[in-house]
């Protein structure tokens, strides 16, 4: 904080607190009136009784603001320290900042201010660990670290496109629960795996390391920036989630046909490379279309072919709206992440786009979802119950708003991206209730 | 053992903040707002190794002062003010969990920390911490909070006693 910034914002503050060392080496401190004159404060002189201060290099003015909120704790936290010289007058007494220092949480959040403060936590535990000859960190349940480390909440992603593959794939035939559940297994441990690597490779490119505005919903699983896990667990971890995918994957192949192979190579390929080098998907302008096509087309059509054998035009059809709004999720999630993107040389299109652009670029892309539903089914393609996720137009229009009004404000905009999650599973389950109602209903579909 | 003054004891316990002055070892002060608390004989204040700058100055000098002035932050009445000068000393033997025996304390003044504490796993550098202990040496106290007037300065340190 420059002293001038500081200067700038005392009127705020109803009285100062003057410190000084007294004879004894302990700091004295004591509250006063104060008036800022140019780059000078005036203070009220203060008794202290027989240790009175006296001119001095080395004294500090600090002002403090706390709103406590009976009941709950605080908000408004605010302080400025100044640090400089005293000089003792008859009627006033004089200080001149040289150095300053603050925080105001309202123009730098809490959460930013911790994060911002993680090299000193790093440095503040190695040192521990060198006193006491162990390692000393923060200490976590696996079973948390492994919630954080997947980022397990972000499976609606999966579980979506699967549940609509399956559901189109019951709605043409005979279905095997067996199957539906490999399938989802196998979806679910690529996803994890998928979560994993791309944190591995984020803070290896330094995109998660210098990303001092995270959310929950953004910024990465932040378990190797806060020491949680290492990078060779976390590899061993991804490697896991590999294997169970892969070994699902081949088992499918084997009951349902070698058409499965190319789809999932493609998925898997897709996940590893979107910010795995040399591809780098994400960092190419290129991470919004793969998602697309991994948690759409590649994870709907897989599911339907593990049931039916075969692929179909409807179901691909029908893969385009959940596609639309994961790749959403993905895009709006990358607004608070876009400086430290940038940074990073992680060229997304929320970075590569103006403000102004990402928020039409999100509505245009929400309106070609639910352009295709109404289009599918006017065309025959779709079931006509598929038109019920129409009913979550007013959400998207809701999030629209919210990441236009909130779009600097990385804490802010997290309503609204929580909403475009809500978003992409609400419309997902509207298709799939839509695809099973024409179903159970026997409503017949033209032929694709 | 000395006591400290009622009065002191009442502001302490009410005080939502107060600031914490410590000194590095190039002479410098450092100033934070931290929440005080009183077990009985030491001020009692908690850091997380995110903001651990101030627990490595206090290993390196542990000469502090604890100020107590700001009427909203400290509603007391009639209200006082009062500077503490104390020792400090850093507990930091286990810091995931040793300054969890100043919950009841730090929840009666921030009740919303045990609901932060069950999303603990969401920010979990914030809950390794150190506990700040502070053995009190002298306190200045300025009835009805003017700093103009001579303060009544109380001899804590033992051997006052």
């Amino acid at each position: 904080m420059k002293v001038d910034d500081a200067l700038h914002q005392l009127h705020r503050f109803p009285h100062a607190i003057l410190i000084t060392i007294d004879i004894q080496g302990y700091p004295l401190a004591v509250a006063t009136e104060f008036r800022v004159q140019g780059r000078t404060l005036t203070l009220t002189p203060v008794n202290t009784g027989s240790i009175s201060p006296g001119d001095t290099q080395n004294a500090q003015v600090v002002f403090s603001h706390i709103h406590p909120l009976p009941g709950y704790g605080y908000d408004e936290r605010a302080y400025i320290e100044l640090t400089g010289s005293l000089s003792i007058g008859k009627d006033d007494w004089t200080f001149t900042p040289h150095r300053a220092r603050g925080w105001d949480e309202k123009t730098l959040p809490f959460l930013e201010l911790c994060e911002r403060a993680l090299p000193q936590a790093r440095r503040y535990m190695r040192m521990l660990s060198q006193e006491r000859g162990e390692p000393v960190g923060p200490r976590m349940g696996w079973g948390w670290k492994l919630f954080n480390a997947t980022r397990a909440p972000f499976l609606t992603a999966t579980l979506v496109p699967v549940g609509l593959g399956l559901a189109a794939a019951a709605y043409d035939g005979p279905f095997s629960w067996k199957l539906a559940g490999l399938t989802t297994v196998g979806a679910i441990a690529a996803h994890l795996g998928i979560n994993i690597t791309n944190d591995i490779f984020d803070t290896r490119s330094g995109a998660d390391e210098i990303n001092v505005t995270p959310t929950m919903f953004s910024g990465g699983s932040r378990v190797l920036q806060y020491g949680l896990l290492s990078m060779s667990e976390m590899s061993a971890l991804a490697g896991a989630c590999y294997a169970v995918a892969i070994g699902s994957g081949l088992a499918l192949v084997a009951q349902s046909g070698t058409g499965l192979l190319g789809l999932g190579v493609a998925g898997l390929l897709i996940g590893y490379f979107y910010t795995a080098p040399p591809l780098r998907l994400v960092h190419r302008g290129l991470g919004e279309l793969a998602v697309a096509a991994g948690f759409g087309p590649i994870m709907v059509l897989g599911a339907y072919y593990v049931q039916r054998g075969h692929y179909a035009l409807w179901p691909a059809v029908l893969s385009i709206p959940v596609a639309m709004f994961v790749m959403l999720i993905l895009y709006a999630n990358e607004i608070p992440d876009r400086i430290a993107d940038a940074r990073a040389g992680k060229r997304t299109l929320v970075v590569r786009f103006s403000p102004g652009t990402v928020v039409k670029g999100y509505a245009t892309a929400a309106s070609a979802a639910y352009g295709t539903v109404a289009a599918g089914t006017a065309a025959g393609i779709l079931p006509a119950p598929t038109l019920a996720s129409l009913a979550t137009i007013p959400l998207a229009v809701r999030v629209t708003r919210g990441i236009n009004r909130h779009f600097d404000r990385p804490y802010e905009v997290m309503q609204s991206l929580q909403d475009n999650i809500v978003l992409h599973l609400s419309t997902g389950a509207l298709l799939i209730g839509g695809v099973l109602a024409a179903r159970r209903w026997g409503r017949s579909r033209p032929a694709a | 053992m000395v006591q400290m003054p009622p009065d002191v004891v009442n502001l302490l316990n009410a005080a939502l903040t107060a600031e914490l002055t410590v000194i590095d070892k190039r002479e410098r002060m450092y100033t934070d707002p931290l929440i005080p608390m009183w077990d009985g004989r030491h001020i009692l204040m908690t850091s997380s190794v995110l903001f651990s700058r101030k627990l490595e100055r206090i290993k390196a000098n542990p000469k502090v002062s604890v100020s107590l002035n700001d009427p909203v932050a400290c509603p007391v009445t009639p209200f006082l003010r009062a500077t503490i000068q104390g020792d400090a000393r850093v507990i930091d033997g286990d810091i995931h969990q040793d300054w969890e025996r100043l919950l009841p304390l730090w929840t009666a003044k921030e009740p919303s920390v045990s609901k932060l504490m069950r999303f603990r796993f969401a920010l979990p550098l914030f809950w390794e911490r150190s506990v700040i202990e502070i053995t009190p040496r002298r306190a200045l106290v300025w009835p009805g909070g003017d700093t103009t007037q001579t303060p009544d300065i109380f001899d804590l340190s033992e051997d006052a006693a």
